[in-house]
């Protein structure tokens, strides 16, 4: 209950500084409207369906990008950890597009999958798999070296040690790679939402709103995929703690 | 020493290893008989680990041969028993698990193994909650939990790497007393290192000190003191004129 009163007094004063801004004119009403009117206007678009629709849009790119990602990051990440010289001859390749902004791979991917949903998910699967994969290879590849021997000692295979250590001693540093692709899997689809054609999802609303000189929806949609980032981080953060208890000690 | 074959568990002849171009090893020769307690005492950096490393198969080794009466290490049953047993044992299974896995990867059977483990318990006289995660265990609950594990398959051949360091002297003493019980109880041959020279003493049948690199033995000394061994053998007049001569070798080989 305590840890909840920081927090709380913090979004306070956030919509405080808001509503000041507000009364003092800092911007024109249309562009800046009170905090209980964008309210009212997210609530009434909420209630109507549509960007309860656009919120479950996204929430469903999101998802199915973020499980390819992690199907195709996960196993190939391991992999490449456990063997280290293969890891290293790709590390740069990995380095470099995981350092490549996604949003320059857009028209790259409009070629290859069409301006339909595919490009969206891909672009947004691509790059979070990279962050996945990444994290995965350098969780085995940190392995600690004497649990290793241990089960050697034991009379582990390769394919036993794999399963049964290296999985595991990575399993830390997977989450931490789910959890920072599953952010970058909501970013990449709400600007694909924005920019390739879109009918739906946050995004679109974002800036079909802005240009509607809507600008309480407009706001209202920013703070549902802030809401949704946020989420997403947490749930994480929670199944980390719950499902790798024995981290760090 | 020479031992005659069906007498020797573990024969080691003409050892040779380097590390980058810097010899541990130069033919290196050691028989350790069936159901020894072997201690090796030396200097930091001498190779002690190196060479039960190479005993147990995890390194490789330039040259010489270490045969387990006539087998290769793959063929023979082995326990190792970490120095660092927060590394060493698996945080993500039970204590009780970690000591099943060497048992399910034998293949052996549910109920098999169970027995096995209980047995474990009981001789060791575990008190504990073996249904915990290692990090919830105290160092010297953990590091015996690795012991059990070690012992787990019935090794025919144990290596313990500086088993006691990380603990305080209570723990150390009561894992030594049960340690020592166990390992004649079930004749398992053992190798271990260690840094204290009177725990190398109350703890075998024989002695081995090695010098700085590269390694050879400065003394080969036999421990023919009475089993069980308490406290009380610390006072025993064998015990003080064995350690006395262990401290004159040290002086002269191993510190000079
Ligand atoms: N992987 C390695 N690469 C290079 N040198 C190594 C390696 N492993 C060990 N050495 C060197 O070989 C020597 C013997 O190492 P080893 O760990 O066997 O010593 P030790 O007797 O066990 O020492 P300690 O008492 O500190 O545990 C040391 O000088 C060490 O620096
Ligand atoms: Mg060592």
């Amino acid at each position: 209950m305590r840890a909840a009163v920081a927090p709380a007094l913090g979004a306070l004063g956030f919509v405080l500084f808001w509503q000041v801004a507000v009364w003092l004119r800092v911007a024109d009403p249309v562009l800046l409207p009170a905090p209980a009117e964008a309210f009212r206007d997210t609530w009434q678009a909420f209630a109507g369906g549509t960007l309860a629709h656009d919120t479950w849009r996204t929430v469903q790119r999101t998802a199915l990008s973020f499980a390819i990602a992690t199907a195709i990051g996960v196993p190939l990440g391991v992999a490449l950890g456990a063997q280290e010289r293969l890891y290293r001859g790709v590390e740069f390749v990995v380095d470099f597009f995981r350092s490549t902004p996604a949003s320059a791979l857009f028209p790259l991917f409009l070629i290859l999958f069409g301006p339909g949903e595919g490009t969206k998910v891909a672009v947004a699967a691509f790059g979070a798999a990279l962050v996945i994969l990444f994290n995965a290879a350098y969780g085995v590849i940190n392995a600690r070296r004497t649990r290793v021997l241990a089960a050697r000692v034991m009379g582990a295979s390769s394919a036993r040690i794999l399963r049964d250590v290296l999985v595991w001693e990575a399993m830390p540093q997977i989450l931490v790679g789910m959890r920072a692709g599953v952010s970058l899997a909501l970013v990449i689809v709400v600007v694909a939402e924005m920019f390739i054609g879109s009918t739906d999802g946050l995004g679109h609303r974002v800036i079909n709103a802005q240009m509607l000189f809507e600008s309480g929806l407009m706001y209202g949609a920013i703070f549902v995929a802030g809401a949704l980032g946020y989420g997403l981080n947490l749930l994480f953060l929670m199944a980390e703690k719950r499902f790798v208890h024995w981290a760090g000690r | 020493m020479r031992l005659p074959p069906r007498e020797a568990a573990i024969n080691i002849r003409g050892l040779r290893k380097a590390f980058s171009g810097q010899p541990v090893y130069s033919g290196f020769d050691l028989d350790v008989r069936r159901g020894d307690i072997l201690a090796i005492f030396g200097p930091n950096g001498c190779g002690k680990s190196t060479l039960i490393n190479m005993a147990a198969g995890l390194l490789a080794r330039d040259g010489g041969e270490i045969l387990y009466d006539g087998r290769e290490v793959g063929e023979v049953r082995i326990g190792y028993v970490f120095q660092n047993y927060r590394e060493a044992l698996f945080p993500w299974r039970r204590a009780a698990d970690n000591v099943r896995y060497p048992l399910r990867l034998q293949g052996l059977p549910r109920a098999a193994a169970e027995a096995r483990l209980e047995a474990l318990a009981a001789m060791f006289r575990v008190r504990f909650d073996l249904n915990r995660y290692p990090y919830e265990l105290s160092g010297g609950q953990q590091q015996l939990v690795s012991i059990m594990r070690a012992l787990a398959v019935e090794p025919e051949v144990l290596f313990l790497d500086e088993p006691f360091s990380a603990l305080d002297f209570e723990t150390t003493l009561s894992l030594r007393a049960l340690l020592q019980q166990v390992l004649k109880e079930l004749r398992v041959t053992t190798i271990l290192v260690s840094h204290d020279l009177e725990e190398s003493i109350v703890l075998a049948d024989r002695l081995l000190m090695l010098t700085r690199r590269p390694t050879t033995v400065a003394a080969d000394v036999p421990v023919p003191l009475p089993w069980p061994r308490g406290t009380e053998v610390l006072s025993h007049p064998d015990f003080v004129a064995i350690k006395a001569r262990c401290l004159s070798v040290f002086e002269q080989a191993v510190a000079a």
